[in-house]
């Protein structure tokens, strides 16, 4: 069979198999079909739900404003597609092109997209994981339990980890009036994210709003009575903080466990794969046949050094999952790269936060617009010489501008007067990112390195 | 044909009823210098970049001297009141547009404009019922023109009583901004500027009426609040409300007319939406596109030199985004001079674009929302008595000045 006439025979009635059913899973699937795929399609996810959207379930679900049950996703299109939901993929047999399920049940593909996400790091220390009252928050069974808890008023709540998961429940905790203390291992809130300048700002905004932010400090431990109900936490400094209620926000951990062994380039930074999301073997060989899009892909960029990038963003998820879904269907000719510029959003204290580019790449930062102290302003951060990120706290509409800066490499420090600068946006100071090597659980961009089977930043949970 | 010539030919009142094939001459030289100091930007990208670049001002102090006197016939507004919002940059400008989305929007009062529906609609029936028996009107006139004042003394509330003086100052304001060639120009600023003067003092005193007794309008709650931004001084408040009025205004006027022009001249579109008033959510956003009320922003300037489509704009020179030819641009819009309510991705540039993207869009598209879907509805098998109809002078604020249709009677 020729090479077209072999990509005529898949588009036509070959078999697609998408593990994980979520965002990147749907809009891949649904791209499939657009494009004109006529095949079998599968889609496994080990919720039993149909795919639903998660930024809302740290900020209208916590607050009681939406249900969980109230956040499916909206579907584009009729997918006719095998819904496997409720069961978890256990295992990847590239050979034989095969993906093995919980249930014992196989499932044969001829063209695999591996859109497995994260899960939330757990607290490290499993008999005290377990108490009641301690919660993690990724999944829509999580918000609902959460919010719950939330609704019967504990006396407080203990935030654990101020990256933007921790810090977007601490924000609806305020929100509902119920006291609420923060421990943060860095310097101050989002500092893995967006730096120590940024992260001063953050804490002021949280301290405003009545938040006990309590930075540079470690959970050693949670308490509970004997029926197992959390009634206390234990930190560095030799304090204790009586509280019913532990929000475990740590950051997330990539669902590559089930491929361990499948000779693919997965590992705890996610699995490796190239521009056109094509997964890459433990050799740093591409595959033909194994695609990866969403969280749990690390992939070059050309606007960064062609570092691998793993991005914990929804739009990126999206995009990824387009190109995928359009390079798992088409000629290598017809193949697109995926070159979004990363980029996030986040609601948290009243203020609109939204980032493009990869700050945590920054080595100085200046505040281009506004002022950091009215907490309404545009900072850019700059990486050997030219744009490499911007920043806005509720001044999101310029940032298309600055976007276009970074695309364009324009040299940083900015040279150029614009509206609203202020003195303090005279000068670029340092960024103040901790060491990279240090664990931290902040930031929702990594640059992971240069080789696409290089895991050298691995995470450590915190000593108790 | 000099490309000099072409800008004033789109400024010259005989292409005001069709200037789109001129817009297309013009994307030919997607940034076009006119003279030494102005710039004119015609394609949808180029637009879109500056009206989210920071280097751009809305504030004419930073205008090069030489740049200050444009082609445009501005009529200087001798007016003693600061700059409202629109004309001011950043922090001033986000200041007094944050205090006065206040009580206009979300995410304070997110149910403003909806709550209005039952009071918009209300108005809409009573201008058809005021049809009377007549089977010929003048949509502007009876119609379009009317509508929009109504709704912002409603919003502003301005007592029910003093509506029709406030009529008559908006209408001589704006007769202002539309200036008849026959007219002496000294008479009419007289008459434009003394309007203004009794606007103003009629605000002034519902200003300390609502001090003192505050309702549940926009007016009384931009008078009382005094939040982290502070409160409005007496001017602020003045130079607010006042843009409220007229910018409010105009635009809507143009978009309802346009709309119903556009309808007449697409039966078919015309027919659907009466069957079907969802429609006319599409509807809108395509005649925002396709005929928008701003044709063009002519009051932006360089605060540096800016490189663009390998043009350098110098600093302090006067830049217009000719939001309409960008709206046309093929590169963003296939087939762009199809009106096509079925158009997918309609990101168009109607309601401009950044931080002074129109403030009342929401309150604007819910009124012609209504307006077009009660005339589509109502109306027996109305028609256009002339086409082209006549165009107000103004290129800028562009629509016609009498819509004249017959109709072969309404229904309740």
């Amino acid at each position: 069979m020729s090479g077209d006439g072999a990509l005529a025979w898949l588009r036509r009635e070959g078999r697609i198999v998408i593990v994980g059913a979520s965002l990147a899973g749907l809009r891949a699937a649904e791209t499939l079909r657009k494009e004109g795929f006529t095949g079998s399609l599968t889609l496994i996810g080990d919720e039993p739900h149909e795919p639903y959207d998660r930024p809302p379930l740290s900020k209208q679900v916590l607050l009681g404003h939406a249900t969980a049950d109230r956040t499916a996703l909206p579907r584009r299109l009729a997918l006719d597609a095998h819904w496997r939901l409720g069961v978890a993929a256990t295992g990847l047999d590239m050979a034989a092109k095969r993906v093995r399920l919980a249930d014992g049940d196989e499932v044969e593909y001829d063209r695999l997209l591996i859109a497995t996400g994260v899960h939330a790091r757990p607290w490290p220390h499993k008999s005290e994981a377990e108490l009641d009252g301690v919660f993690v928050l990724r999944t829509r069974d999580d918000a609902a339990r959460l919010q719950r808890r939330l609704a019967a008023s504990p006396r407080r709540v203990l935030v654990i980890g101020a990256g933007f998961t921790g810090s977007e429940i601490a924000s609806a905790c305020r929100e509902r009036g119920l006291p609420v203390t923060v421990a943060e291992r860095g310097a101050a809130p989002l500092v893995g994210a967006l730096g120590g300048v940024i992260g001063r700002a953050a804490a002021d905004l949280q301290r405003e709003h009545g938040v006990d932010l309590r930075c540079g400090i470690m959970v050693t431990a949670l308490e509970g009575d004997a029926p197992g109900r959390l009634r206390r936490a234990h930190l560095s400094d030799g304090t204790t903080i009586d509280t019913d209620v532990a929000v475990v926000s740590l950051g997330a951990t990539r669902n590559t466990e089930w491929l361990a062994g499948s000779g693919l380039g997965a590992g705890p930074r996610g699995i490796a794969c190239d521009a056109g999301c094509r997964a890459f073997d433990v050799r740093g060989i591409v595959t033909d046949d194994v695609f990866v899009a969403g969280d749990v892909a690390r992939s070059p960029h050309a606007l960064f050094g062609y570092q691998f990038l793993s991005l914990e963003h929804w739009g990126n998820a999206v995009a990824q999952a387009e190109t995928a879904a359009h390079n798992m269907i088409s000629s290598s000719s017809e193949r697109r790269p995926h070159l979004w510029v990363p980029a996030f959003w986040s609601a948290q204290f009243g203020v609109n936060i939204k980032s493009v580019g990869v700050p945590s790449l920054g080595e100085e930062v200046i505040v281009a617009q506004g002022s950091l102290s009215d907490r309404r302003f545009t900072c850019v951060y700059g990486y050997q010489g030219r744009v490499i990120a911007a920043v806005a706290f509720d001044q999101t509409k310029w940032l298309e501008f600055y976007q276009r800066q970074i695309e364009s490499a324009a040299p940083f420090p900015p040279d150029y007067p614009s509206v609203d600068r202020r003195p303090e946006g005279l000068r670029p100071v340092p960024a103040e990112f901790p060491d990279p090597s240090l664990p931290t659980h902040g930031p929702s961009v990594t640059v992971s390195g240069y080789s696409p089977t290089d895991q050298r930043i691995t995470f450590v949970p915190a000593h108790a | 044909m000099t490309q000099a010539t072409l800008l004033r030919q789109i400024i010259d009142y005989s292409s005001r009823a069709d200037p789109y094939p001129l817009y297309a001459e013009l994307r030919k030289t997607p940034v076009l210098q006119e003279g030494d100091d102005l710039f004119v930007v015609s394609t949808y990208w180029e637009i879109k970049s500056l009206l989210h670049d920071p280097r751009i001002s809305s504030d004419a102090r930073n205008l090069s001297p030489s740049a200050a006197g444009t082609l445009l016939q501005e009529e200087e507004e001798a007016s003693a009141l600061p700059p409202a919002f629109l004309r001011l940059d950043p922090p001033e400008h986000d200041r007094l547009r944050r205090m006065t989305m206040r009580p206009f929007g979300p995410p304070e009062t997110p149910r403003r404009v909806h709550n209005m529906r039952g009071e918009l609609a209300r108005i809409v029936s009573g201008l058809i019922d005021g049809f009377g028996d007549r089977n010929r009107i003048d949509v502007v006139d009876d119609f379009s023109y009317p509508f929009p004042v109504t709704v912002i003394c409603r919003l502003l509330g301005v007592p029910r009583e003093d509506e029709a003086l406030f009529h008559s100052w908006a209408d001589t304001i704006a007769a202002g901004l539309d200036p008849d060639p026959g007219q002496d120009p000294g008479e009419r600023r007289r008459v434009t500027q003394q309007a203004r003067t009794e606007l103003g003092k009629y605000l002034s005193g519902l200003i300390d009426e609502r001090s003192g007794a505050p309702g549940d309008d926009m007016l009384s709650a931009l008078v009382t609040q005094h939040g982290e931004d502070g409160q409005m001084t007496r001017m602020e408040l003045l130079s607010t409300a006042s843009l409220l009025l007229i910018a409010g205004h105009e635009t809507t006027v143009n978009l309802i007319t346009n709309g119903m022009l556009t309808l007449l001249r697409n039966p078919d579109v015309l027919e659907r939406l009466r069957g079907d008033p969802g429609l006319a959510l599409p509807i809108v956003e395509e005649l925002l596109r396709f005929e928008p009320p701003v044709q063009l922003l002519p009051q932006r300037t360089t605060l540096a030199d800016i490189d663009i489509n390998g043009v350098t704009i110098p600093k302090g020179a006067s830049v217009w985004l000719v939001l309409a030819s960008g709206n046309r641009d093929p590169q963003r819009f296939p087939d762009p001079d199809r009106f096509d309510p079925d158009r997918k991705d309609n990101q168009h540039l109607g309601f401009g674009s950044g931080i002074h993207n129109c403030f009342g869009a929401p309150l604007a598209r819910l009124e012609a929302q209504l307006a077009l879907t009660e005339l589509a509805r109502r109306l027996n098998s109305p028609r256009l008595v002339e086409d082209p109809p006549p165009y107000r002078q103004n290129a800028v604020l562009r629509g016609p000045r009498h819509l004249n249709i017959t109709f072969d009677g309404f229904h309740a």
